[in-house]
């Protein structure tokens, strides 16, 4: 039994996209698709969610994810309270799940939690009433499903459709939550081939398990690509023994318009953020005509909305 | 009660006859998702409206929300016009409980102030539970509550009406 799933297979949770069904992926995305106007119009916001409490717990520091949940929220009407760690009890010590705890108590609907630890959002799933929905947004590195699926909401709005689709997420995948969601949700919604290119270090053993093609290299791998979705390379990364230098980094796996141009001519370029330019990418493709990283911003909005009000209505029935 | 039900077509007809006279060159003609979109096209046509037909999915201002949640197939809202100061001629197929057409006319005011709204409708079933009543209705019934009245669209766009 899927935990993210009511017995009647609704949303009731939004954990991981590993073994969510396809069909639920395209409802959240034809969904957000409604919600993409909203911030056009003279009043932007529906009332869907009027009434609705919803706590914003982010146990580890994010300011895009974090501010656009806040904006879907308040643009579905619901109340939103952010709680950061810096300022919060954890600081004093108090376990995850008095917080938790102490919230509901102040008649949360739903939680969108951020951790650095793998599991923090399942484990308080576990644990909620059973009105409470729980959005992972963002846990160690196990999963940012509502990442992967306004990449995927991206990659359909430039490309039209995933069956005829080759995709290269490039960079340190091992460390990547991204990465993560991202090749789950390609492999459901039918993308016949998912790349996975960088050095050895930075590539989780047994990868191809998850139904990728493993590449060491940029020319051979960028080849023939509809979408080059490029990963942040963590500073704390280049600290540790798995990579010589940032500048060396940039040689073999950087983004330049001459790796670029190894992709198909009409390829997009995708970037989860924040961007090391010069390190990943070079400042003229994220620039340049290709990039579509600031449009991922605003999609993830409608995304998030959409996850959102699928997990909020008839939770109580 | 499975009496027939009367032709689509000539209903529509009769409803653009009467709409006719009172339409100004600024009224906007809006259907609801998804039985008033296929209702407004016809009468957008039949009336020679110039600015473009406009839709709206209610899905996100429906009162039972809360109960029964998200509609699975929710269809973008789409109004290539702005609002502001127009007169709005609101269509949807069957008029019920009027919910759906207080939800249409809570977003329409996300969108801007109109001048007027007026409602036309197919078929006026009874059953109301709010103050709305239709300007225009190309058929007036009193429908037993347990039984629904639907229209559908064939695959050669031929609309018909059925009692259930």
């Amino acid at each position: 039994m899927n935990p993210q799933l009511t017995q009647d297979g609704r949303l009731r949770h939004l954990l991981t996209l590993d073994g969510l069904p396809r069909a639920i992926l395209t409802q959240i995305l034809d969904t957000a698709e409604s919600f993409m106007d909203v911030g056009e119009r003279e009043v932007k916001k529906v009332p869907l969610l009027r009434g609705k409490s919803i706590f914003n717990l982010f146990f580890e520091p994010s300011t895009r994810t974090r501010t656009t949940f806040e904006i879907a929220a308040k643009r579905l009407s619901a109340d939103v309270v952010n709680l950061n760690i810096a300022t919060s009890s954890q600081s004093k010590g108090e376990a995850i799940l008095d917080t938790v705890d102490n919230l509901a108590a102040m008649h949360a609907d739903m939680f969108v939690v951020r951790h650095s630890q793998s599991g923090a959002a399942h484990f308080i799933a576990r644990h909620v009433a059973p009105h409470i929905s729980v959005v992972n947004a963002g846990d160690g590195r196990h999963a940012h499903p509502t990442q992967g699926l306004l990449d995927m909401f991206t990659i359909r709005r430039y490309k039209g459709a995933f069956h005829n689709l080759t995709v290269a997420i490039v960079g340190d995948v091992l460390h990547s939550r991204v990465a993560r969601s991202q090749i789950h949700a390609l492999t459901t919604l039918g993308v016949p081939e998912v790349r996975v290119i960088g050095p050895k270090t930075l590539l989780p053993a047994g990868v191809e398990q998850m139904g990728v093609k493993v590449y060491h290299d940029m020319a051979a791998g960028l080849a023939g690509c509809d979408v080059v979705i490029m990963l942040r390379l963590q500073n704390e990364r280049m600290r540790g023994a798995r990579l010589p230098s940032a500048q060396e980094y940039f040689k073999f796996f950087g983004l330049t318009p001459e790796k670029l141009a190894l992709a198909k001519p009409d390829a997009i370029v995708m970037h989860p953020g924040p961007m090391n330019r010069g390190v990943e990418i070079d400042s003229e493709v994220a620039d340049g005509p290709q990039s579509v990283i600031l449009p991922q911003v605003t999609y993830g909005i409608a995304v998030r909305m959409a996850v959102m009000a699928m997990l909020a209505g008839g939770a109580t029935a | 009660m499975h009496a027939s039900l009367p032709e689509v077509d000539p209903l529509i007809a009769r409803l653009a006859e009467a709409i006719a006279p009172t339409l100004t060159p600024d009224t906007v003609v809006v259907g609801v998702h998804t039985g008033g979109v296929w209702v407004a096209e016809r009468l957008h046509a039949l009336l020679g409206c110039k600015l473009p037909l406009g839709t709206l999915d209610i899905s996100f201002y429906r009162d039972d929300f809360s109960r029964i949640g998200l509609h699975p197939q929710v269809k973008p809202s789409n109004l290539p016009f702005d609002l502001e100061g127009r007169a709005i001629l609101l269509v949807d197929d069957v008029l019920h409980t009027g919910r759906t057409v207080r939800a249409a006319m809570n977003e329409l005011f996300d969108y801007g102030r109109p001048a007027s709204i007026r409602l036309a409708v197919l078929v006026d079933r009874g059953g109301h539970e709010l103050p709305i009543r239709p300007d225009f209705a190309g058929l007036v019934l009193d429908v037993p509550g347990h039984q629904n009245i639907n229209l559908s669209r064939l695959d050669d766009g031929h609309l018909t009406l059925t009692l259930a």
